[in-house]
Formats: C-alpha cells, sequence, structure tokens
C-alpha cells in the first residue's frame, strides 16, 4: 500500500479509472447524441457540492443525487413546448448558476470551487480512488450485460419493441449511468469538464473504428492515454490537470482523424 | 387459431384518440394492408401490435411463442455509429452466419454484408431491415409502409419480394400503406383505417365502399384514379407517374 500513498500514482489511478468509466458510456453519448445532457447532468453537479456541504453528505453521494434529480427533471420535460437544446440550455445553465450561488453561500474555509469546476486530482484520497474504480466496474459491467440491447435501441425503438426489448427501461439506466459517471469523475476533471472526456475518446474512436465493439475499446484506450499522458503533462509545466487531461484527448482526436483520413 | 387477435383497442395520443374501437384478427398465411389518409393512426395500430405504444383500453393477444418479424417505416442511421449489415442482423440476437447470408441472399441483398449500415441508400436499407425480419423464421411479417421514398418501379419489386417470402415462408403479412393500387393484387383482405375501421373486406369489396370513396375518392381523384389505372397494367403505371410529377 506503501506505493498508493505516492501522490502522482493515486491520482494516475484515478485518472485512469475515469477513463475506463467515460470509454464505453461516452460511445453511447455520441450515438445517441446525449452530449447537451450530459452538460446538464455534470453542470447540477456544483449545486450537489453546494447540497452535500450543507447536509454533511458525502460529496460523490450528493453530486450523484443532484444529478440525477437533474437528468430525470430533463427526461420528465423533454417533449413538451420546447426544443431539447433549448430546454436543456435552460436546465443546464441554471442548475450551473444556482450551484455557483449555492456554494458562494458557504463558509469560504470550506469550499475550494475551482477544485469542483476543474477538478483536483492531485489530492485524490483512497477513498476516492475506491469510489472511481467501483463506479467504473459498475458502469461498464452494466454496459456490457446490456450491450446488445442497448445497441439495437440506438438503431430504433420500435425495432427494439418488436424484439421483445423495453428501451424505455434501458434509457434510463443510460441516464442512471451518467449522472454515476459525473459523480466520479468530478474530482478528476472537474464538472465543466466531464462531457468532454466522455465525448472526445468517443468521437475520436469513431474516426479509425470500423464496428461498434471496436469504437467502444479504441474510446476507452484513447481516454486512458489522455488521462496519463495528461496528468505528467500538467506535473512538467505546472498546469491544471483536469484541463489538461482534456488536451491529451483533443490532441488524439486530431491524430485519430488524421489516420482516419489516410485510411479513407 | 389467429396470430394475432385484438379486442376493441384504444390508443392515445396525450388527450387524442389516436385508434379507438379497433378489433382485428390475423390469421397464419393471410396478407392483410392497413390503409388511411395520414394522421389515421395506420403506424400507431402497428406500434400498438409490435408491443411499441401502449394501450388505453382493450386487449392485444399473440399466439403462444409468437415469432414476430418487424420492417419499420424508415430507420434513421447516423454515421455517428460504425455498424456493418452483418453486425446488424445480429441485434438484438446474435444468428449463425449461415442464416444471415441466406435472408440476405433471399432478399437479394448478399453482396451488401460487408457495407456500412449508414452508406446503403433507401432500398438497400429496406431489403436489409427485410433480411433482417425474417432471420427468425417469422410466422407473421409486420410492414410499416415498407415502400416510403423507393420510386415505383422499386415499390412493384419490393411488394413482389414480400409475396414471394409470404409463399416461401407461409408466414402471414401485416403491412401499412398509403399507396393502395400497389398493393392491391396480392393483398387478401384491406381494412381501410380513420382512427376507428371504416370498412375492411377483399380489395374488390374496400374499394367499392361507400366509406372508403368517402376517404380516398374524393377530389382531384387521386387514389382511386390511379387505382383504375391498374387494371390495365403496364404501360397505365408509368403514365400516371410521369403525370404526378
Amino acid at each position: 500500500m506503501i506505493l498508493l500513498d505516492d501522490f502522482m500514482v493515486r491520482a494516475a489511478l484515478a485518472a485512469v479509472g475515469t477513463a475506463i468509466a467515460c470509454g464505453a458510456l461516452g460511445c453511447f453519448v455520441v450515438w445517441r447524441r446525449m452530449a447537451y445532457f450530459g452538460d446538464a447532468t455534470a453542470h447540477a453537479a456544483i449545486l450537489g457540492v453546494a447540497l452535500a456541504l450543507l447536509f454533511s453528505v458525502s460529496i460523490p453521494l450528493g453530486v450523484l443525487i443532484v444529478s440525477l434529480g437533474m437528468a430525470l427533471l430533463v427526461g420528465r420535460l423533454s417533449g413538451r413546448a420546447m426544443t431539447p437544446d433549448s430546454l436543456l440550455g435552460v436546465l443546464s445553465h441554471s442548475a450551473l448558476a444556482l450551484g455557483l450561488v449555492a456554494v458562494s453561500l458557504m463558509p469560504a474555509v470550506r469550499v475550494d470551487l475551482d477544485a469542483y469546476l476543474f477538478g483536483d486530482i492531485l489530492v485524490v484520497s483512497r477513498t476516492d480512488l475506491i469510489v472511481i474504480w467501483g463506479g467504473a466496474v459498475v458502469v461498464c459491467g452494466l454496459l456490457a450485460w446490456r450491450w446488445q440491447a442497448l445497441l439495437a435501441e440506438v438503431l430504433s425503438d420500435d425495432l427494439a419493441y418488436a424484439s421483445g426489448l423495453n428501451p424505455a427501461r434501458d434509457r434510463m439506466m443510460l441516464t442512471l449511468l451518467i449522472a454515476a459517471v459525473v459523480a466520479v469523475s468530478i474530482k478528476v476533471v472537474g464538472a465543466l469538464l466531464i462531457t468532454a472526456m466522455l465525448i472526445i475518446p468517443a468521437a475520436a474512436a469513431r474516426m479509425i473504428a470500423r464496428g461498434p465493439e471496436q469504437m467502444a475499446a479504441y474510446a476507452t484506450l484513447i481516454g486512458v492515454i489522455a488521462a496519463i499522458s495528461g496528468l505528467y503533462a500538467a506535473r512538467y509545466f505546472g498546469t491544471p490537470a483536469g484541463p489538461s487531461i482534456i488536451c491529451g484527448a483533443a490532441a488524439l482526436f486530431c491524430a485519430a482523424s488524421a489516420v482516419g483520413k489516410v485510411r479513407g | 387459431m389467429p396470430l394475432i387477435t385484438a379486442k376493441n383497442i384504444e390508443i392515445r395520443h396525450g388527450a387524442t384518440r389516436a385508434v379507438f374501437g379497433v378489433s382485428l384478427a390475423l390469421e397464419p398465411g393471410e396478407i392483410v394492408t392497413i390503409v388511411g389518409p395520414n394522421g389515421s393512426g395506420k403506424s400507431t395500430l402497428l406500434r400498438a401490435i409490435i408491443g411499441a405504444a401502449p394501450l388505453y383500453s382493450g386487449t392485444i393477444t399473440r399466439a403462444h411463442n409468437l415469432r414476430l418479424g418487424y420492417v419499420p417505416q424508415t430507420m434513421h442511421v447516423d454515421t455517428a455509429l460504425p455498424l456493418s449489415v452483418a453486425r446488424f442482423l445480429n441485434l438484438p440476437r446474435r444468428t449463425p452466419l449461415a442464416k444471415r447470408r441466406a435472408a440476405l441472399a433471399r432478399t437479394g441483398v448478399e453482396a451488401l454484408e460487408n457495407r456500412q449500415l449508414s452508406a446503403l441508400s433507401g432500398g438497400q436499407l429496406q431489403r436489409v431491415l427485410l433480411a433482417r425480419a425474417i432471420l427468425n423464421d417469422p410466422q407473421i411479417l409486420v410492414l410499416d409502409e415498407p415502400t416510403q421514398g423507393l420510386d415505383q418501379p422499386a415499390s412493384a419489386t419490393f411488394y413482389r419480394l414480400i409475396e414471394n417470402l409470404r409463399d416461401d415462408l407461409g408466414c402471414g403479412v401485416l403491412m401499412v400503406s398509403h399507396e393502395l393500387h400497389v398493393v392491391m393484387s396480392a393483398t387478401d383482405r384491406v381494412i381501410c383505417l380513420n382512427g376507428h375501421i371504416c370498412c375492411e373486406g377483399t380489395p374488390a369489396v374496400v374499394t367499392a365502399a361507400p366509406a372508403y370513396r368517402e376517404l380516398f375518392g374524393s377530389g382531384t381523384g387521386g387514389a382511386l384514379a390511379l387505382y383504375r389505372h391498374d387494371h390495365d397494367h403496364a404501360h397505365a403505371d408509368p403514365q400516371v407517374h410521369e403525370a404526378s410529377h
């Protein structure tokens, strides 16, 4: 366990765990066009942090509950008078603003707002590691279990119903998983960049993948490479870790695009 | 014993009744076509039959372990999803390679096995969807306006293919169509829907029914005119087709 006391190793384990949780799930976010939905869920996390501190519950739990509440609210309100992107715009930014106001009302010593907006991977504790890796195992396990059904549902709900599946229930599961990923990765990349960790590796993987399983595997791999290289770059250049990891992912996206172009 | 029986079903979209008072029974091997104007609840009824639309009241009973093959109206395949035809035929249940190839060959698209789904033309995708629908040796094929977006010769070929499949597989066919004149020849029974069932029977009975004429026969000819042309076959269709452009 001495190894885990080294903060850099703990940071690396946290970053890799987050990347694994985001890899395959990010593919569904891309396939189902849920990017804005991810943003709304992630922005609600700041409000979750404030409420967790107010009620003295653990921060991942508070984030999970509020993010899930936001996800369910989006599901409930969609299909009404507004287009989905307007609705998500309203909810996402309202949640962020409300969270920022709520945090500012907290005694200043208790909250380091930057840590939740941009991540603070260098102070990851052993408990955080357990939460992150536990979350990654649950997310990947559920996706693997429902993989065939989830893929069929990306194509057509009616086709899925005709095959005896229940797309509404599986969609709810995806919603839950996104909220879970927000809760486990807020410490690593921060609320503002969680969606990037879901989308950029998956989008990069799309450029070089020939099938859905390959895309999920590439997305995970690209996320892991971005996590490790971003973390070490952050340490070397003294830059914030979360944004550095996303920059790494963005660079890999460019590389994957180039490879995809060359291969045709 | 019927494959599927619907008893006095009602389906609502919010407060509006999309389908009401509909009862029907589908017998093995029968080709049934549902026709009706836009917004008449055709697709909604079909979605209820496959279990995708909840019933407000009434019941739908399926024969025990019914094998159903479904071809949706359209399927938008986003380029964000890399998916080959072969992989698609494995969703949601995996199927042996030989069986997949046989299904593709039967619908005339065996050459597309390794193509990406998002790269197919409308007609190719329809045939791939049909191949997927016959993978489980269905007792009934359910098709929702399967020729939408196809031109007239392509539609005719597609309908002939369905007819052949029915003869080979011995399955029943339930189809929604807005092109009555094309499916007429193969159909055993036509159900004319406008929220409720206006009239039903053999094609000849339905086209003669006052309720049908009221829905399709008024105005500037439209469907009824096309249908009359169908009686003189080959050269009439293209003329009508040209005239409509």
